[in-house]
């Protein structure tokens, strides 16, 4: 544990000189201190948490309309290969759409408004989950699926308590995935259109040249970033308490 | 149902769903006649006046070299500072707190201060991507190296192999399936940053013709813009798993005969 606390003290008081010591101005990088303390001021106001409370909306929002859409749609196209033949090439095609370019169409229809922060953090997550979940439910041991017929299991006792457990590990991962473009969509969003949140705040000091604040800024959404991650690691384990990917972690920590 | 018939049923599926698509999109933009949703021969049609060839060597080009270059310091500097943090778990404790924030930071936070640093040109676009796409790499490569079967490093050194040799021979090629997969993720990265540094500021690229459409409410170019960079993820991604198929061929068949 000190190792790593260390490591973060060092790389923080290198920032510190240097900025203080002029190896890059401290017009260009203010430094750590000064970020900090930026931060810390920002941080005491509730137009902060109103900007930070509106990209978690925006985030919470995508990813879960990205879950609803996108684990049946993965379950179905899992399930049948059927389906997943004839939708192949379309998904194939959209996925590796970058998000990126989907903003000036949403600026120019759905325009500066929530619902687009939505759609573009709804469209990051949905691609990665939908491939999880497919592979999931693929990936299922026909043993066990062969094992549940021959016993005369009903078909959608099956779905319920083979082939859904059994694919819970890869929607996890997906889910895991999904908020992070999620979280980076639902900013992307707020810096290039305008919707409110952190990302227009950023937009906002950038273009005034506050550069401190701007740094201020980026640390709080690198925060909000990491605190997203580790809660999804956290739910990760919860959900997957009973599958041996989980115990194998938890006996290589040790 | 015969198998052959099942067969050539779910063939006929997959060629027929993407024409379906297409014809009700051809059909609907026709029927609502709203600009904002051009007709698919419009959005052709534009296409080929833009980038067949026009525009083609003074915007397509130069996202394509940013992509490249950005994409390829990422898969050296990843390689190279993965090896040696996966196998030394000190490396490990020291670097982890950095690679796990900046892995999660969201990319388009930093091209404000990215700009102030490194000015608007090449040099800014190509750091960035290189930068962000990193990540999934080192990470990949790190957990590639942990994963190698300890016993395999042990029989080498205790059969006198060089350093040299086990990092070639044994290390990279054991970890190689995992950074591909990294190398997957920071594919499309670096495809959605160039855009995104293009778009906020840029000269030329794809990005600015996206940025440019959007700014005089051309909705024709915009379309053909996003049909292009779709293709361009897509051709990319076909490359990356052409070269993966390549470099993993080994693995692949190992694979196969293991699970016989």
């Amino acid at each position: 544990m000190l190792i790593p606390v260390l490591s973060i003290i060092v790389a923080l008081v290198v920032w510190e000189l240097v900025s203080r010591g002029g190896l890059i101005s401290e017009r260009d990088l203010p430094s750590m201190t000064a970020s900090f303390g930026e931060l810390w001021t920002m941080v005491k106001t509730s137009d902060f948490w109103h900007a930070f409370f509106q990209t978690v909306r925006g985030w919470a929002i995508g990813l879960g309309l990205a879950i609803l859409l996108a684990v049946p749609l993965g379950i179905a196209l899992g399930s049948s290969e059927f389906a997943a033949r004839a939708f192949r090439v379309p998904i194939e095609f959209l996925r590796p759409i970058p998000s990126a370019a989907l903003i000036p169409l949403l600026f120019l229809t759905l325009g500066t408004t929530l619902e687009s922060e939505i759609f573009l953090a709804t469209f990051g997550a949905f691609w990665p989950l939908l491939v999880q979940t497919t592979y999931g439910v693929h990936d299922v041991d026909p043993i066990a699926i062969d094992t549940a017929r021959s016993f005369g299991v009903p078909r959608h006792a099956q779905l319920f308590k083979i082939t859904l457990p059994s694919a819970v590990p890869y929607v996890m991962t997906g889910v895991r995935i999904a908020s992070t473009v999620a979280l980076i969509l639902a900013f992307t969003a707020e810096l290039f259109m305008g919707t409110g949140g952190l990302g227009k705040q950023l937009n906002y000091y950038g273009a005034f040249g506050l550069n401190t604040s701007v740094y201020a800024i980026a640390l709080a959404i690198g925060f909000l970033g990491v605190g997203i991650h580790y809660a999804m690691v956290a739910l990760e384990r919860r959900v997957l308490r009973w599958h041996p990917s989980q115990r194998t972690t938890e006996a290589a920590l040790r | 149902m015969s198998p052959r018939l099942y067969r050539s049923l779910r063939l006929g599926a997959e060629i027929a769903v993407p024409i379906l698509i297409l014809l009700l999109w051809q059909l609907w933009t026709v029927h609502a006649d709203d600009p904002k949703f051009p007709r698919l021969t419009t959005i052709i049609g534009e296409f080929q006046d833009l980038w067949l060839f026009s525009q083609f060597e003074s915007d397509v080009l130069p996202s394509l070299e940013r992509v490249l270059i950005g994409f390829g310091i990422a898969v050296v500097v990843g390689v190279g500072l993965g090896i040696p943090i996966g196998l030394s778990r000190w490396a490990r404790l020291w670097a982890m707190p950095h690679v796990e924030y900046w892995r999660a930071m969201p990319p388009p936070a930093l091209i404000p201060i990215s700009i102030v640093l490194l000015g608007i040109y090449d040099k800014q676009k190509i750091s960035f991507i290189a930068f962000f796409c990193l990540f999934p790499i080192l990470l990949n490569a790190i957990d590639g190296v942990r994963g190698i079967e300890p016993t395999l490093i042990d029989t080498a050194r205790s059969y006198g192999v060089p350093w040299r040799d086990t990092v070639r021979r044994i290390i990279l090629p054991a970890a190689m399936p995992q950074i591909f997969a990294g190398m997957r993720t920071s594919l499309s990265l670096a495809v959605i940053i160039m855009v995104l540094t293009e778009y906020w500021s840029s000269a030329n690229g794809v990005g600015y013709v996206l940025s440019n459409a959007k700014n005089t409410l051309q909705m024709g170019p915009m379309w053909a813009a996003i049909l292009l960079i779709g293709l361009l993820g897509y051709g990319l991604n076909l490359l990356l798993s052409l070269v993966e198929g390549r470099v993993l061929a080994w693995h692949r068949g190992y694979r196969a005969t293991a699970s016989k």
